[in-house]
């Protein structure tokens, strides 16, 4: 990665919902959307509440698909229209390249949160005692007690549950990183962890697409905000 | 970590892998709206397909077609294998199939009892298949039972029981230890968490979940639990009245759903 490459370029993405089943009701939420990033850039998106600024993060996550347009990522020398790639690319790039961090840890059952948070790092391959001593270091920055380490998070309070997912989302080096209000609801001691490793992944060459309601994170992350409306 | 998964996530190669299992223009009727049509897929190595729908929907006829149990009425189930290099299923010998069966292949059935000997021991019942592809030495077989209770957690102690002595769960455990002792390569499982308590389910799920992982095994899962199918399937495919109504990655599939049966499938699970 060197600095001024190309990592995101989405262009012309339209989305619109159809709710076939309450009388297909229809609406548009981006329209004609367009946005490039740059490795170590931080875009910071705002826009009301419904102006489709999750939605925009889903459609470059592929968790969402578009009606038209192409969403092309960086994967080493390769740019990858996520639009059009098959299920198999999209879940390889998601694996070592696209990162996506939101305030909500989806739980399974029985898995303890040293594993939750290690499980990306693992799956590429790392060896496990690397994997456990990055996961430790992260939880400990996150302030998420020792003790809870060996504790499935099922049973823990919201606010650990999404320090957890924090951890498990900056435990990969992700060039591609989307984050969908990480900071949500987080006290300021947290906020401003999450701040520094937010600084910490644009440093090393991270392209960044994120949604924040908390003033102070933006200010201290973002290099633009992006009025999704303008996009 | 296996070579399959290894090779899912290399960048520069990953377009090369030929599929594991291609499905074409396959077509089964009893009668008119019974059976499955027109499906097509390709299945890659280290890939888990889900396949969901309502009870009805084709979804186990189509499992059987897939996994050589029944002839479809046209089309083709091509699969690469180790041991036979590229065929077609159905043109081929019934013995060849029966042979993929036993070795490459592993069929986990809703009804542990339609997958296990009820009245030899647990022991014997993963012997059973070792011994189907031409292991002979007691010890290292009896080995390899305790080795594979282990990891589907259940007590070595119970080696020597029957599976009819057991709960449901430990015998859905049962039946995946016995298939996998063989190192397939592609396992068929209808409805595997069917039937079982929540908390037994979620133990068997994370235990296929890290199987599937470790091994990087290529599954065909069948269910109609949409939270099991985001659990364990990469990519979806959603059926209707024998059709595909939708395909594609798992959690798209489930969060931005396209088809009006989908929207419906996906709006009607409870949230908690």
């Amino acid at each position: 990665m060197t600095a001024n490459q190309l990592m995101i370029d989405v262009s012309g993405v339209e989305k619109a919902f159809t709710l076939h089943n309450q009388g297909g009701a229809s609406f548009g939420v981006l329209d004609n959307a367009s946005l490039q990033v740059q490795a170590g850039e931080c875009v910071v998106l705002h826009g009301q509440s419904g102006a489709g600024k999750s939605t925009f993060l889903k459609a470059l996550y592929a968790n969402y698909s578009v009606d038209s347009g192409a969403i092309r990522l960086r994967d080493g020398e390769q740019m990858v229209d996520i639009t059009s790639a098959l299920p198999r690319r999209i879940i390889a790039l998601r694996r070592q390249t696209l990162g996506y961090v939101s305030q909500f840890l989806r739980v399974i059952p029985r898995v303890s949160t040293l594993e939750v948070v290690m499980q990306p790092l693992l799956d590429l391959g790392v060896d496990a005692a690397r994997c456990e001593a990055k996961a430790k270091d992260l939880l400990q920055r996150l302030n998420v007690p020792e003790r809870l380490w060996s504790l499935a998070p099922g049973t823990f309070s919201g606010g650990e549950q999404q320090r957890v997912n924090i951890a498990r989302g900056f435990i990969v080096d992700y060039p591609v990183l989307l984050l969908d209000e990480p900071t949500a609801s987080l006290d300021a001691t947290n906020r401003k962890v999450v701040v520094e490793l937010i600084r910490e992944a644009k440093a090393r060459g991270a392209a960044i697409v994120g949604i924040f309601h908390d003033e102070d994170v933006r200010e201290a992350v973002a290099d633009r905000l992006v009025d999704i409306k303008a996009i | 970590m296996n070579n399959a998964v290894e090779l899912l996530t290399s960048t520069s190669e990953w377009q090369d892998i030929a599929p594991l299992l291609s499905v074409r223009e396959l077509n089964k009727f009893y009668a008119p709206g019974k059976g499955c049509g027109d499906i097509n897929f390709d299945l890659y190595p280290g890939e888990v397909l889900g396949i969901v729908g309502e009870s009805g929907s084709g979804k186990s006829t189509l499992l059987s077609c897939l996994s050589a149990r029944l002839t479809p009425d046209s089309g083709q189930v091509l699969y690469n294998s180790e041991q036979f290099g590229e065929m077609d299923l159905y043109a081929g010998e019934e013995s060849q199939r029966r042979v993929l069966m036993r070795s490459e292949w592993g069929i986990v059935h809703q009804h542990a009892r339609d997958g296990l000997r009820m009245n030899v021991s647990a022991g014997a019942n993963i012997g059973e298949r070792l011994m189907a592809v031409g292991e002979r030495h007691y010890g290292d077989i009896r080995a390899k039972a305790e080795e594979w209770l282990t990891a589907v957690e259940i007590d070595t102690g119970r080696i020597d029981d029957r599976p009819s002595q057991f709960s449901g769960g430990m015998q859905q455990r049962l039946q995946i230890a016995r298939n996998l002792v063989t190192h397939p390569k592609l396992i068929f499982m209808d409805e595997p968490t069917g039937g079982l308590d929540v908390s037994v389910q979620a133990k068997l799920l994370d235990l296929l979940r890290n199987l599937v992982s470790r091994l990087g095994l290529s599954v065909i899962i069948v269910t109609h639990d949409l939270a099991v199918a985001r659990l364990l399937a990469h990519r979806l495919i959603v059926m209707r009245r024998g059709a595909v109504v939708e395909t594609g990655l798992t959690d798209q599939v489930l969060d931005d759903p396209q088809h009006p049966y989908t929207q419906l499938l996906v709006s009607s699970i409870l949230q908690n």
